[in-house]
Protein backbone atom coordinates (compact mmCIF):
# COMPACT_ATOMS: atom_id res chain seq x y z
CA UNK A 1 0.00 0.00 0.00
CA UNK A 2 1.28 3.33 -1.18
CA UNK A 3 1.08 7.16 0.10
CA UNK A 4 -2.86 8.05 -1.15
CA UNK A 5 -3.65 11.56 -2.16
CA UNK A 6 -7.10 13.60 -1.35
CA UNK A 7 -8.23 12.37 -4.34
CA UNK A 8 -7.45 8.51 -4.40
CA UNK A 9 -11.31 7.53 -3.71
CA UNK A 10 -11.99 10.08 -6.45
CA UNK A 11 -9.98 8.21 -8.86
CA UNK A 12 -10.92 4.70 -7.43
CA UNK A 13 -14.67 5.39 -8.11
CA UNK A 14 -14.12 6.75 -11.34
CA UNK A 15 -12.91 3.36 -12.25
CA UNK A 16 -9.16 4.22 -12.43
CA UNK A 17 -6.53 1.28 -12.82
CA UNK A 18 -4.43 2.25 -10.06
CA UNK A 19 -0.57 1.77 -10.29
CA UNK A 20 2.26 2.88 -7.88
CA UNK A 21 4.59 5.71 -8.76
CA UNK A 22 7.23 6.62 -6.37
CA UNK A 23 5.86 5.49 -3.36
CA UNK A 24 2.39 6.60 -4.81
CA UNK A 25 -0.92 5.35 -5.61
CA UNK A 26 -1.66 6.98 -8.67
CA UNK A 27 -3.99 6.51 -11.25
CA UNK A 28 -2.72 5.36 -14.44
CA UNK A 29 -5.47 5.83 -16.76
CA UNK A 30 -9.94 5.79 -16.41
CA UNK A 31 -10.27 3.24 -19.54
CA UNK A 32 -8.21 4.28 -22.21
CA UNK A 33 -5.08 6.09 -22.06
CA UNK A 34 -4.90 7.25 -25.69
CA UNK A 35 -8.50 8.70 -25.21
CA UNK A 36 -7.05 11.07 -22.10
CA UNK A 37 -4.01 11.88 -24.11
CA UNK A 38 -6.03 13.32 -27.00
CA UNK A 39 -8.38 15.12 -24.84
CA UNK A 40 -5.91 16.99 -23.35
CA UNK A 41 -4.70 18.14 -26.83
CA UNK A 42 -8.06 18.73 -28.20
CA UNK A 43 -9.86 20.09 -25.07
CA UNK A 44 -9.34 19.78 -21.68
CA UNK A 45 -7.84 16.66 -19.12
CA UNK A 46 -7.58 17.24 -15.38
CA UNK A 47 -4.88 15.67 -13.53
CA UNK A 48 -4.12 14.82 -9.89
CA UNK A 49 -1.10 15.62 -8.91
CA UNK A 50 -1.30 16.32 -5.05
CA UNK A 51 1.81 13.78 -4.69
CA UNK A 52 4.51 16.29 -6.22
CA UNK A 53 5.92 18.21 -3.01
CA UNK A 54 5.40 22.09 -2.13
CA UNK A 55 8.37 23.64 -0.17
CA UNK A 56 7.80 27.45 0.61
CA UNK A 57 11.41 29.09 0.87
CA UNK A 58 10.62 32.48 2.72
CA UNK A 59 12.96 34.91 4.81
CA UNK A 60 15.64 37.70 3.98
CA UNK A 61 17.83 35.15 3.11
CA UNK A 62 15.79 33.81 0.11
CA UNK A 63 16.97 35.26 -2.73
CA UNK A 64 20.81 34.50 -2.13
CA UNK A 65 19.94 31.36 -0.75
CA UNK A 66 18.39 30.53 -3.89
CA UNK A 67 20.58 32.23 -6.25
CA UNK A 68 23.18 29.51 -4.80
CA UNK A 69 20.85 26.21 -4.66
CA UNK A 70 19.33 26.48 -8.49
CA UNK A 71 21.40 26.44 -11.54
CA UNK A 72 18.91 29.22 -13.22
CA UNK A 73 19.12 32.20 -12.11
CA UNK A 74 15.84 33.55 -9.53
CA UNK A 75 16.88 37.05 -10.38
CA UNK A 76 15.68 37.20 -13.65
CA UNK A 77 11.74 36.52 -11.46
CA UNK A 78 11.00 40.80 -11.09
CA UNK A 79 7.71 40.33 -11.13
CA UNK A 80 5.44 38.98 -8.55
CA UNK A 81 3.94 35.47 -9.87
CA UNK A 82 6.92 35.02 -12.13
CA UNK A 83 7.48 30.89 -12.29
CA UNK A 84 11.58 30.00 -13.38
CA UNK A 85 12.19 26.34 -14.39
CA UNK A 86 15.21 25.11 -12.81
CA UNK A 87 17.64 22.27 -12.15
CA UNK A 88 18.75 21.61 -8.62
CA UNK A 89 22.72 20.12 -9.00
CA UNK A 90 24.69 18.23 -7.13
CA UNK A 91 28.65 19.64 -6.34
CA UNK A 92 29.80 17.35 -9.39
CA UNK A 93 27.24 19.26 -11.78
CA UNK A 94 24.59 16.10 -12.04
CA UNK A 95 20.95 16.56 -11.25
CA UNK A 96 19.27 16.24 -7.96
CA UNK A 97 15.80 17.19 -9.63
CA UNK A 98 14.19 19.25 -11.63
CA UNK A 99 11.57 22.12 -10.37
CA UNK A 100 9.92 25.52 -10.55
CA UNK A 101 10.07 27.74 -8.57
CA UNK A 102 7.28 30.34 -8.22
CA UNK A 103 8.18 34.64 -7.31
CA UNK A 104 5.84 35.06 -4.77
CA UNK A 105 7.22 38.78 -3.00
CA UNK A 106 10.23 39.88 -1.90
CA UNK A 107 11.25 37.05 0.45
CA UNK A 108 8.85 34.44 -0.45
CA UNK A 109 9.70 31.82 -3.00
CA UNK A 110 7.33 28.75 -3.36
CA UNK A 111 9.13 25.58 -5.31
CA UNK A 112 7.28 22.28 -6.44
CA UNK A 113 9.55 19.25 -6.48
CA UNK A 114 9.16 15.95 -7.93
CA UNK A 115 7.68 13.57 -5.63
CA UNK A 116 9.84 10.48 -5.98
CA UNK A 117 12.87 12.51 -5.08
CA UNK A 118 11.11 14.58 -2.04
CA UNK A 119 12.91 13.22 0.65
CA UNK A 120 16.21 13.65 -0.60
CA UNK A 121 15.34 17.22 -1.99
CA UNK A 122 14.04 18.43 1.22
CA UNK A 123 17.08 16.75 2.67
CA UNK A 124 19.26 18.58 0.66
CA UNK A 125 17.92 22.18 0.36
CA UNK A 126 17.55 22.02 4.27
CA UNK A 127 21.32 20.95 4.69
CA UNK A 128 22.32 23.86 2.06
CA UNK A 129 19.80 26.44 3.39
CA UNK A 130 22.10 26.93 6.96
CA UNK A 131 24.12 30.23 6.90
CA UNK A 132 21.16 31.99 4.99
CA UNK A 133 18.42 33.89 6.52
CA UNK A 134 15.99 31.70 5.60
CA UNK A 135 13.07 28.92 6.19
CA UNK A 136 12.20 26.18 4.57
CA UNK A 137 8.21 24.58 4.79
CA UNK A 138 7.12 21.10 3.34
CA UNK A 139 3.90 21.80 2.75
CA UNK A 140 1.91 18.21 2.56
CA UNK A 141 -1.33 19.89 3.94
CA UNK A 142 -1.61 20.98 0.27
CA UNK A 143 -3.09 18.91 -2.88
CA UNK A 144 -2.41 20.38 -6.58
CA UNK A 145 -4.77 19.36 -9.72
CA UNK A 146 -3.74 20.37 -13.54
CA UNK A 147 -5.90 21.04 -15.93
CA UNK A 148 -4.31 21.26 -19.39
CA UNK A 149 -5.54 21.70 -22.77
CA UNK A 150 -6.64 23.96 -25.28
CA UNK A 151 -10.18 24.94 -23.06
CA UNK A 152 -8.94 24.21 -19.80
CA UNK A 153 -8.45 27.60 -18.38
CA UNK A 154 -11.89 28.82 -20.28
CA UNK A 155 -13.87 25.42 -18.61
CA UNK A 156 -11.95 25.17 -15.18
CA UNK A 157 -12.48 28.90 -14.43
CA UNK A 158 -16.55 28.31 -14.00
CA UNK A 159 -15.06 26.51 -11.09
CA UNK A 160 -13.79 29.48 -9.67
CA UNK A 161 -14.85 32.25 -7.32
CA UNK A 162 -16.10 35.20 -9.46
CA UNK A 163 -13.55 37.89 -8.02
CA UNK A 164 -10.69 35.68 -9.13
CA UNK A 165 -11.86 34.24 -12.33
CA UNK A 166 -10.69 37.31 -14.41
CA UNK A 167 -7.51 38.18 -12.70
CA UNK A 168 -6.63 34.08 -13.45
CA UNK A 169 -7.69 33.94 -16.91
CA UNK A 170 -5.36 37.15 -17.32
CA UNK A 171 -2.43 35.01 -16.44
CA UNK A 172 0.30 35.49 -18.74
CA UNK A 173 1.83 32.02 -19.39
CA UNK A 174 4.89 30.97 -16.80
CA UNK A 175 2.76 33.05 -14.05
CA UNK A 176 1.09 32.50 -10.63
CA UNK A 177 -1.09 34.58 -8.54
CA UNK A 178 -2.16 33.62 -5.00
CA UNK A 179 -5.92 33.61 -4.44
CA UNK A 180 -7.10 33.33 -1.04
CA UNK A 181 -6.74 29.95 -0.35
CA UNK A 182 -5.70 29.18 -3.78
CA UNK A 183 -2.68 29.03 -5.71
CA UNK A 184 -2.95 29.10 -9.52
CA UNK A 185 -0.28 28.83 -12.04
CA UNK A 186 -0.21 28.79 -15.96
CA UNK A 187 2.50 26.36 -16.31
CA UNK A 188 1.63 22.59 -16.74
CA UNK A 189 3.78 19.14 -18.32
CA UNK A 190 1.54 18.89 -21.67
CA UNK A 191 2.94 20.73 -24.04
CA UNK A 192 -0.80 22.31 -23.78
CA UNK A 193 -2.14 25.59 -21.86
CA UNK A 194 -3.32 25.39 -18.51
CA UNK A 195 -3.32 25.83 -14.68
CA UNK A 196 -1.88 23.86 -12.00
CA UNK A 197 -3.92 24.91 -9.03
CA UNK A 198 -2.42 24.48 -5.59
CA UNK A 199 -4.87 24.03 -2.75
CA UNK A 200 -6.11 22.84 0.79
CA UNK A 201 -5.98 19.04 0.44
CA UNK A 202 -9.61 19.09 2.19
CA UNK A 203 -11.07 21.12 -1.07
CA UNK A 204 -9.92 19.02 -3.23
CA UNK A 205 -12.41 16.38 -3.81
CA UNK A 206 -14.89 19.13 -4.54
CA UNK A 207 -12.47 20.80 -6.59
CA UNK A 208 -11.99 17.57 -8.89
CA UNK A 209 -15.91 16.84 -9.42
CA UNK A 210 -16.58 20.40 -9.95
CA UNK A 211 -13.76 20.31 -13.27
CA UNK A 212 -15.00 16.89 -14.11
CA UNK A 213 -18.79 18.36 -13.96
CA UNK A 214 -17.35 21.56 -15.82
CA UNK A 215 -16.06 18.90 -18.78
CA UNK A 216 -12.70 18.40 -17.91
CA UNK A 217 -11.96 14.83 -18.21
CA UNK A 218 -9.70 12.92 -16.02
CA UNK A 219 -6.48 11.40 -16.97
CA UNK A 220 -3.66 9.37 -15.47
CA UNK A 221 -0.39 9.42 -14.93
CA UNK A 222 -0.18 7.27 -18.44
CA UNK A 223 -1.62 10.26 -20.83
CA UNK A 224 0.63 12.22 -18.55
CA UNK A 225 3.82 10.36 -19.56
CA UNK A 226 2.98 10.54 -23.76
CA UNK A 227 2.06 14.11 -23.22
CA UNK A 228 5.42 15.63 -21.76
CA UNK A 229 7.38 12.95 -24.31
CA UNK A 230 5.77 14.45 -27.17
CA UNK A 231 6.39 18.05 -25.67
CA UNK A 232 9.84 16.95 -25.35
CA UNK A 233 9.70 17.91 -21.68
CA UNK A 234 12.08 16.14 -19.21
CA UNK A 235 11.45 13.20 -16.71
CA UNK A 236 13.21 13.09 -13.92
CA UNK A 237 14.69 9.59 -13.14
CA UNK A 238 14.32 8.89 -17.26
CA UNK A 239 16.19 11.84 -18.96
CA UNK A 240 18.92 13.13 -15.96
CA UNK A 241 19.20 11.97 -12.85
CA UNK A 242 22.54 12.56 -10.33
CA UNK A 243 24.88 11.15 -12.83
CA UNK A 244 23.99 13.15 -15.87
CA UNK A 245 24.14 17.20 -16.34
CA UNK A 246 21.61 19.50 -17.69
CA UNK A 247 24.31 19.42 -20.67
CA UNK A 248 23.96 16.10 -21.76
CA UNK A 249 19.85 16.40 -21.28
CA UNK A 250 19.04 19.45 -22.96
CA UNK A 251 18.62 21.57 -20.02
CA UNK A 252 21.67 23.84 -20.97
CA UNK A 253 19.48 26.40 -21.91
CA UNK A 254 18.54 26.49 -18.23
CA UNK A 255 21.59 26.89 -16.76
CA UNK A 256 22.00 30.70 -16.13
CA UNK A 257 25.62 31.51 -16.91
CA UNK A 258 25.44 34.97 -16.33
CA UNK A 259 26.26 37.04 -14.10
CA UNK A 260 29.54 35.11 -13.66
CA UNK A 261 30.27 35.66 -10.26
CA UNK A 262 27.37 33.90 -9.26
CA UNK A 263 28.37 31.03 -7.07
CA UNK A 264 25.36 28.68 -7.91
CA UNK A 265 25.82 24.43 -6.71
CA UNK A 266 27.88 22.74 -9.61
CA UNK A 267 29.07 25.79 -11.16
CA UNK A 268 32.57 24.81 -11.65
CA UNK A 269 32.54 21.28 -13.08
CA UNK A 270 29.42 22.22 -15.18
CA UNK A 271 31.94 25.00 -16.99
CA UNK A 272 34.05 22.50 -18.05
CA UNK A 273 31.87 20.41 -19.34
CA UNK A 274 30.37 23.15 -21.28
CA UNK A 275 33.69 23.07 -23.19
CA UNK A 276 34.27 19.87 -23.71
CA UNK A 277 32.77 19.78 -27.78
CA UNK A 278 32.66 15.78 -27.28
CA UNK A 279 29.66 15.59 -24.88
CA UNK A 280 26.70 13.92 -26.03
CA UNK A 281 23.71 15.54 -27.13
CA UNK A 282 20.11 15.43 -26.33
CA UNK A 283 17.93 14.99 -29.10
CA UNK A 284 14.51 13.53 -30.44
CA UNK A 285 14.32 9.98 -31.90
CA UNK A 286 11.12 9.58 -34.72
CA UNK A 287 10.99 5.86 -35.74
CA UNK A 288 10.66 5.67 -39.69
CA UNK A 289 8.72 2.75 -39.66
CA UNK A 290 6.53 0.99 -37.33
CA UNK A 291 7.67 -0.73 -33.74
CA UNK A 292 7.94 0.91 -30.90
CA UNK A 293 10.72 2.63 -29.62
CA UNK A 294 11.17 1.98 -25.29
CA UNK A 295 13.38 3.40 -22.72
CA UNK A 296 17.39 2.32 -22.10
CA UNK A 297 17.28 1.06 -25.76
CA UNK A 298 20.51 0.99 -28.10
CA UNK A 299 21.20 3.90 -30.84
CA UNK A 300 23.63 2.89 -33.10
CA UNK A 301 24.47 6.02 -35.20
CA UNK A 302 27.23 5.36 -38.10
CA UNK A 303 30.68 6.84 -37.82
CA UNK A 304 29.84 8.59 -34.73
CA UNK A 305 29.14 6.02 -32.08
CA UNK A 306 26.66 5.12 -29.85
CA UNK A 307 23.58 6.51 -27.75
CA UNK A 308 21.18 5.03 -25.33
CA UNK A 309 16.96 6.05 -25.12
CA UNK A 310 16.42 7.50 -22.06
CA UNK A 311 12.24 7.96 -22.84
CA UNK A 312 10.49 6.22 -25.51
CA UNK A 313 6.92 5.20 -26.66
CA UNK A 314 4.14 5.68 -28.47
CA UNK A 315 3.23 9.10 -29.86
CA UNK A 316 -0.40 9.57 -30.24
CA UNK A 317 -0.84 12.53 -32.08
CA UNK A 318 1.96 11.84 -34.35
CA UNK A 319 0.76 8.01 -34.45
CA UNK A 320 4.39 6.79 -34.65
CA UNK A 321 6.62 6.07 -32.37
CA UNK A 322 8.93 8.53 -30.85
CA UNK A 323 11.82 8.74 -28.16
CA UNK A 324 14.08 11.20 -26.72
CA UNK A 325 18.08 10.03 -26.21
CA UNK A 326 21.19 10.84 -25.68
CA UNK A 327 23.64 10.54 -28.17
CA UNK A 328 27.24 11.20 -29.50
CA UNK A 329 28.61 14.49 -30.65
CA UNK A 330 27.79 15.01 -34.01
CA UNK A 331 25.96 16.42 -37.13
CA UNK A 332 23.68 13.67 -38.28
CA UNK A 333 19.56 13.67 -38.88
CA UNK A 334 19.50 9.45 -38.64
CA UNK A 335 20.48 6.75 -36.66
CA UNK A 336 19.52 3.31 -35.75
CA UNK A 337 18.03 1.67 -32.87
CA UNK A 338 17.98 -1.83 -31.44
CA UNK A 339 14.07 -2.93 -31.13
CA UNK A 340 13.64 -6.45 -30.19
CA UNK A 341 16.80 -7.34 -31.92
CA UNK A 342 16.75 -5.74 -34.74
CA UNK A 343 17.93 -2.57 -36.04
CA UNK A 344 15.05 -0.19 -37.16
CA UNK A 345 15.89 3.13 -38.70
CA UNK A 346 15.21 6.62 -36.44
CA UNK A 347 15.73 10.16 -37.57
CA UNK A 348 17.25 12.67 -35.64
CA UNK A 349 14.88 15.26 -35.13
CA UNK A 350 15.04 18.86 -32.99
CA UNK A 351 12.72 18.61 -29.82
CA UNK A 352 9.46 19.12 -28.99
CA UNK A 353 7.72 16.45 -31.43
CA UNK A 354 4.30 18.53 -30.45
CA UNK A 355 3.09 21.90 -29.04
CA UNK A 356 -0.14 23.11 -28.68
CA UNK A 357 -1.92 20.53 -30.32
CA UNK A 358 0.14 20.46 -33.36
CA UNK A 359 2.93 18.69 -34.95
CA UNK A 360 6.50 20.72 -34.87
CA UNK A 361 8.19 17.89 -37.16
CA UNK A 362 7.61 16.26 -40.29
CA UNK A 363 5.97 13.29 -40.92
CA UNK B 1 -15.57 -8.17 -15.16
CA UNK B 2 -16.83 -9.61 -18.78
CA UNK B 3 -18.05 -13.26 -19.31
CA UNK B 4 -16.27 -15.50 -21.35
CA UNK B 5 -17.26 -17.02 -24.15
CA UNK B 6 -18.26 -20.49 -23.12
CA UNK B 7 -16.94 -22.00 -27.16
CA UNK B 8 -12.74 -21.46 -26.42
CA UNK B 9 -10.32 -22.43 -24.68
CA UNK B 10 -7.36 -20.22 -22.52
CA UNK B 11 -4.16 -20.75 -21.56
CA UNK B 12 -2.60 -19.38 -18.10
CA UNK B 13 -0.86 -17.24 -20.48
CA UNK B 14 -3.99 -15.47 -20.94
CA UNK B 15 -4.87 -16.54 -24.47
CA UNK B 16 -7.69 -18.04 -26.00
CA UNK B 17 -8.14 -20.43 -28.90
CA UNK B 18 -11.34 -21.36 -31.12
CA UNK B 19 -11.43 -25.37 -32.34
CA UNK B 20 -12.73 -24.13 -36.18
CA UNK B 21 -14.71 -26.81 -38.63
CA UNK B 22 -11.85 -27.04 -40.91
CA UNK B 23 -9.64 -28.18 -38.64
CA UNK B 24 -7.84 -25.08 -38.21
CA UNK B 25 -7.61 -23.04 -34.68
CA UNK B 26 -7.66 -19.11 -33.94
CA UNK B 27 -5.86 -17.88 -31.39
CA UNK B 28 -6.40 -14.20 -29.45
CA UNK B 29 -5.47 -13.20 -26.00
CA UNK B 30 -8.33 -12.73 -23.46
CA UNK B 31 -10.36 -9.57 -21.88
CA UNK B 32 -8.03 -9.88 -18.66
CA UNK B 33 -4.84 -9.78 -21.04
CA UNK B 34 -5.71 -6.38 -22.87
CA UNK B 35 -7.03 -4.93 -20.11
CA UNK B 36 -4.06 -5.65 -17.86
CA UNK B 37 -1.94 -4.25 -21.26
CA UNK B 38 -3.73 -1.13 -21.30
CA UNK B 39 -4.22 0.77 -25.49
CA UNK B 40 -2.37 -1.11 -27.52
CA UNK B 41 -0.69 0.71 -30.70
CA UNK B 42 1.26 -1.66 -32.55
CA UNK B 43 1.25 -5.99 -33.59
CA UNK B 44 3.92 -7.89 -34.96
CA UNK B 45 1.86 -10.85 -36.66
CA UNK B 46 4.22 -13.83 -37.39
CA UNK B 47 4.66 -14.70 -41.25
CA UNK B 48 1.86 -17.14 -43.34
CA UNK B 49 3.57 -20.21 -43.66
CA UNK B 50 5.90 -19.76 -40.09
CA UNK B 51 6.01 -23.04 -38.20
CA UNK B 52 5.42 -22.30 -34.67
CA UNK B 53 6.45 -24.51 -31.88
CA UNK B 54 4.15 -24.74 -28.68
CA UNK B 55 5.35 -22.16 -26.32
CA UNK B 56 7.42 -20.65 -28.88
CA UNK B 57 7.35 -16.73 -29.71
CA UNK B 58 4.29 -16.41 -31.88
CA UNK B 59 3.59 -12.64 -32.19
CA UNK B 60 4.29 -9.52 -30.23
CA UNK B 61 2.13 -6.76 -28.80
CA UNK B 62 2.52 -3.62 -27.89
CA UNK B 63 0.75 -1.43 -25.40
CA UNK B 64 1.72 2.39 -24.35
CA UNK B 65 3.23 0.94 -21.75
CA UNK B 66 5.02 -2.35 -22.37
CA UNK B 67 6.13 -5.04 -25.19
CA UNK B 68 4.79 -8.58 -24.48
CA UNK B 69 5.24 -12.11 -26.39
CA UNK B 70 2.29 -13.38 -27.25
CA UNK B 71 3.41 -17.15 -26.79
CA UNK B 72 2.04 -20.16 -29.36
CA UNK B 73 -0.74 -22.56 -27.27
CA UNK B 74 -0.13 -25.28 -30.01
CA UNK B 75 2.34 -26.06 -31.97
CA UNK B 76 1.14 -25.77 -35.56
CA UNK B 77 1.63 -23.69 -38.91
CA UNK B 78 0.53 -20.43 -39.31
CA UNK B 79 -2.59 -20.33 -41.98
CA UNK B 80 -4.01 -16.81 -41.29
CA UNK B 81 -2.75 -13.75 -39.49
CA UNK B 82 -5.02 -10.59 -38.98
CA UNK B 83 -3.86 -8.07 -41.07
CA UNK B 84 -6.09 -5.14 -39.98
CA UNK B 85 -4.50 -5.37 -36.47
CA UNK B 86 -1.41 -3.60 -38.47
CA UNK B 87 -3.21 -0.46 -38.76
CA UNK B 88 -5.92 -1.04 -35.96
CA UNK B 89 -4.06 -2.95 -33.16
CA UNK B 90 -6.47 -1.14 -30.65
CA UNK B 91 -9.04 -3.68 -32.35
CA UNK B 92 -7.52 -6.31 -29.71
CA UNK B 93 -8.57 -3.74 -26.80
CA UNK B 94 -12.37 -3.23 -28.10
CA UNK B 95 -12.95 -6.94 -29.38
CA UNK B 96 -10.73 -8.94 -27.90
CA UNK B 97 -13.05 -12.70 -28.76
CA UNK B 98 -13.94 -11.07 -31.95
CA UNK B 99 -12.17 -8.98 -34.29
CA UNK B 100 -9.45 -8.60 -32.19
CA UNK B 101 -8.50 -12.39 -33.08
CA UNK B 102 -4.46 -12.71 -34.02
CA UNK B 103 -3.49 -15.63 -35.55
CA UNK B 104 -5.29 -19.08 -37.23
CA UNK B 105 -2.71 -22.05 -37.12
CA UNK B 106 -3.21 -25.81 -38.55
CA UNK B 107 -2.19 -28.12 -36.07
CA UNK B 108 0.55 -30.31 -35.98
CA UNK B 109 1.28 -31.32 -32.30
CA UNK B 110 -1.29 -31.98 -29.55
CA UNK B 111 -3.16 -29.54 -28.02
CA UNK B 112 -1.11 -28.42 -25.36
CA UNK B 113 -2.52 -27.79 -21.80
CA UNK B 114 -5.84 -25.35 -21.84
CA UNK B 115 -8.32 -24.51 -19.30
CA UNK B 116 -12.41 -24.87 -19.95
CA UNK B 117 -14.11 -21.77 -18.92
CA UNK B 118 -14.80 -22.26 -15.85
CA UNK B 119 -11.49 -23.50 -15.56
CA UNK B 120 -9.65 -20.19 -16.62
CA UNK B 121 -12.58 -17.99 -14.55
CA UNK B 122 -11.24 -19.89 -11.43
CA UNK B 123 -7.79 -19.22 -12.55
CA UNK B 124 -8.54 -15.04 -12.80
CA UNK B 125 -10.12 -15.22 -9.51
CA UNK B 126 -6.87 -16.44 -7.77
CA UNK B 127 -4.70 -14.04 -9.75
CA UNK B 128 -6.92 -10.99 -8.12
CA UNK B 129 -6.96 -12.59 -4.48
Amino acid sequence: MGKKTPLYDSHVAAGARIVDFGGWDMPLHYGSQLDEHHIVRTSAGAFDVSHMTVVDVIGDGALDFLRHLLANDVARLKEAGKALYSCMLNSDGGVIDDLITYYLAPGRYRMVVNAATRDKDVAWINERAAGFNVGISERPELAMIAVQGPRARELAAAVLDSEWREKALALKPFFALEADELFIARTGYTGEDGWEIVMPAERAADFWANFVAAGIRPCGLGARDTLRLEAGMNLYGSDMDETISPLEAGLGWTIAWEPEERNFIGRKPLTAMRADKSRRQFAGLLLEGKGVLRDHMRVIVDGFGEGEITSGGFSPTLQRSIAMARLPAGDYDHAQVEVRNKLLGVRVVKLPFVRNGKAHIKI
Amino acid sequence: MSELPGDLKYTNEHEWLRQEEDGTVTIGITDHAQSALGDLVYVELPEIGQEVESGGEMAVVESVKAASDVYAPISGEVVEVNEELSDDPEKINADPYGDGWIVRMRPTGDDGDTMSPDEYQAFLDELED
